[in-house]
């Protein structure tokens, strides 16, 4: 039934943020990572930060789903507590989209922290905050969902870790965060636009009439397809987990 | 209907055959035991029955659900307490539970009365305050069965649920398996301890290597053993063929040192035989004990398996 899946995934997000997101430790990581974030590049370059914003919130949103869910995941599959909910009568897609959720909810809040310290201290204006809040949800999701692609994949936190290094850093320089898509080299504009943070920042550039290279109608399709994608391998990985 | 229904079920994790095509019924309110050592399969045929693992062959039935097609209906029937202490160390006992009864779909108007009468009823409401890694081993195994009770399942699944606990703490779980199977709870317990098989069960099962040898009422196992009684014998020094031939004649005989077991249904010809035997290849009987036979020594008889060596791989009994 449907309402009892909802329930499922509602009771596990729930469980999630109070037992591991919403720790003393991770809420002071979370607002302190994007305020350091922004205070460095204010401090580097007062000047012309304005176009930068974007990309910042897009990094927030990066790390702040990919880091605490990897963690969160690895750990309950080490310890057994993942085995548990998979005891109970709900579907995988119910708790691989209960996991997705939290890591989400998780990034949302550093990407707001970062959003309110980029409109106070970078002077970012939203023109079209609809666009915004489309883009940078569905980004979440996206990243949150990559996030537990990892995650599923491997056995250990660090080794978690290490995996989401490999997407995380090259995703910071290609995607558009510090250097423009279109001023990258042929070869790497064409990675770039394999890498779902490009999407990300694309979008949030529209939403603040920054110049754009794509339709942010286009950035959201390819967004969701990337969102199904890493969805359907994820489930896949969950089925190995327990095969 | 039988509460489980296992036909030709098996499990291959690559070239290993974990589980290799066991067949058996469970009764509705039976407490069935599968007694095995470490590694013969017992916890894969947990996961396989609980709808955690897929079957490689064969088929499962839990109320009359299939495990493998209906397995979102079969974990709504049962109630699996896993070998680990698995609940969150972040939460407390109280909101361990309240989050356990929401998974389950425990309806809102429900959940409070029946978490709070499972603490009571397994002595742990003074502690539900208390966070679930600050628990005793013990306590912990104790929220363990309060959390897969919580949605009052037809079908309980223990797996090894004394493993590790003290033996006062053990044996609390043992009365409260025994009340639960009271409450006509149908009860799946797999051990390695063959004591509590006995004490707990109404059938066993059991499992070397991923199949089933025996499958019988305790009683029932033990008469199959082949013999009704045991002499345990220590000799002064290792006893000589002469002798073990003489005693092969009365049952079957064991040794490892200086100890000597024979299995035979003519104790007192044993009794009789035994001393003239020693008395003529110059040993002195250090000691001379009859008793019944046990599961335990059954278990021997049907296996070939030591239950030393049972108690030895999960680090003693």
């Amino acid at each position: 039934m449907l309402r009892d899946e909802l329930e499922g995934i509602y009771a596990i997000l729930i469980k999630d943020l109070k037992a591991y997101y919403l720790k003393p430790p991770n809420i002071s990581w979370g607002i302190l990572f994007p305020i350091a974030l922004a205070l460095a590049f204010t401090l580097r370059n007062p000047q012309g930060l304005r176009d930068l914003a974007p990309g910042l919130v897009a990094m927030a949103a990066l790390f702040g789903t990919t880091s605490m869910e990897a963690i969160v995941v690895t750990f309950e599959k080490r310890v057994g507590a993942l085995e548990r909910l998979f005891m109970a009568p709900l579907t995988h897609t119910s708790i691989l989209l209960a996991k997705v959720l939290g890591g989400a909810v998780f990034g949302g809040f550093i990407s707001a922290v970062m959003t309110l310290l980029c409109f106070t201290l970078l002077g970012m204006r939203i023109p079209h905050p609809s666009l915004y809040v489309a883009g940078l949800s569905l980004s979440l999701l996206t990243l949150s969902a990559l996030g537990a692609l990892i995650a599923f994949s491997v056995r250990e936190v660090f080794e978690a870790q290490t995996l989401s290094n490999y997407f995380r850093f090259p995703m910071i320089f290609l995607c558009g965060v510090f250097i423009p898509v279109g001023r990258l080299p042929l070869p790497l504009r064409v990675v770039a636009y394999m890498l779902p943070l490009t999407y990300t920042v694309e979008a949030l550039r529209a939403s603040t009439s920054s110049p754009v290279h794509l339709s942010p109608l286009l950035d959201l399709v390819i967004l969701t397809f990337f969102l199904v994608v890493f969805l359907l391998l994820t489930h896949r990985a969950m089925r190995r987990v327990f095969d | 209907m039988d509460a489980i229904v296992v036909e030709e079920l098996t499990k291959y994790y690559g070239d290993l055959c974990a589980v290799d095509h066991v067949s058996f019924n469970v009764r509705r309110g039976e407490v069935f035991g599968y007694l095995g050592p470490n590694g013969a399969g017992k916890t894969t045929t947990i996961r396989m029955l609980s709808g955690l693992t897929r079957p490689s062959e064969g088929r499962a039935l839990i109320s009359g659900y299939d495990v493998l097609t209906e397995a979102v209906e079969v974990k709504r029937r049962v109630g699996v307490v896993p070998e680990v202490s698995n609940l969150y160390d972040e939460l407390t006992v109280w909101e361990n539970l309240k989050f356990i009864s929401r998974l389950y779909h425990v309806p809102r108007a429900e959940r409070e009365g029946r978490i709070r009468e499972l603490l009571e009823m397994f002595s742990l409401w003074d502690r539900r305050g208390k966070r679930f890694r600050r628990l005793s081993r013990g306590l912990k195994r104790r929220v363990i069965l309060a959390a897969a009770l919580v949605h009052d399942p037809e079908v309980l699944f223990l797996d090894e649920p004394t493993t590790g606990l003290d033996v006062v703490s053990a044996r609390g779980l043992r009365s409260l398996v025994r009340e639960l199977r009271g409450m006509g709870k149908t009860i799946f317990l797999t051990t390695h301890y063959i004591e509590e098989a006995d004490q707990l069960c109404d059938r066993i099962a059991i499992i070397v290597r991923g199949r089933i040898t025996a499958l019988d009422a305790p009683e029932g196992l033990k008469s199959k053993a082949g013999a009704r009684y045991v002499v345990e014998v220590e000799l002064s020094r290792e006893p000589p063929q002469g002798l073990l031939e003489a005693l092969r004649r009365l049952g079957g005989v064991e040794t490892e040192g200086l100890h000597l077991r024979l299995s035979t249904d003519r104790p007192q010809e044993v009794l009789r035989l035994l001393p003239e035997e020693a008395s003529k290849a110059g040993l002195r009987l250090v000691s001379v004990r009859t008793r019944g036979i046990t599961l335990e020594d059954a278990f021997l008889e049907l296996t070939g398996l030591s239950p030393e060596v049972m108690r030895m791989e999960k680090g003693g009994g």
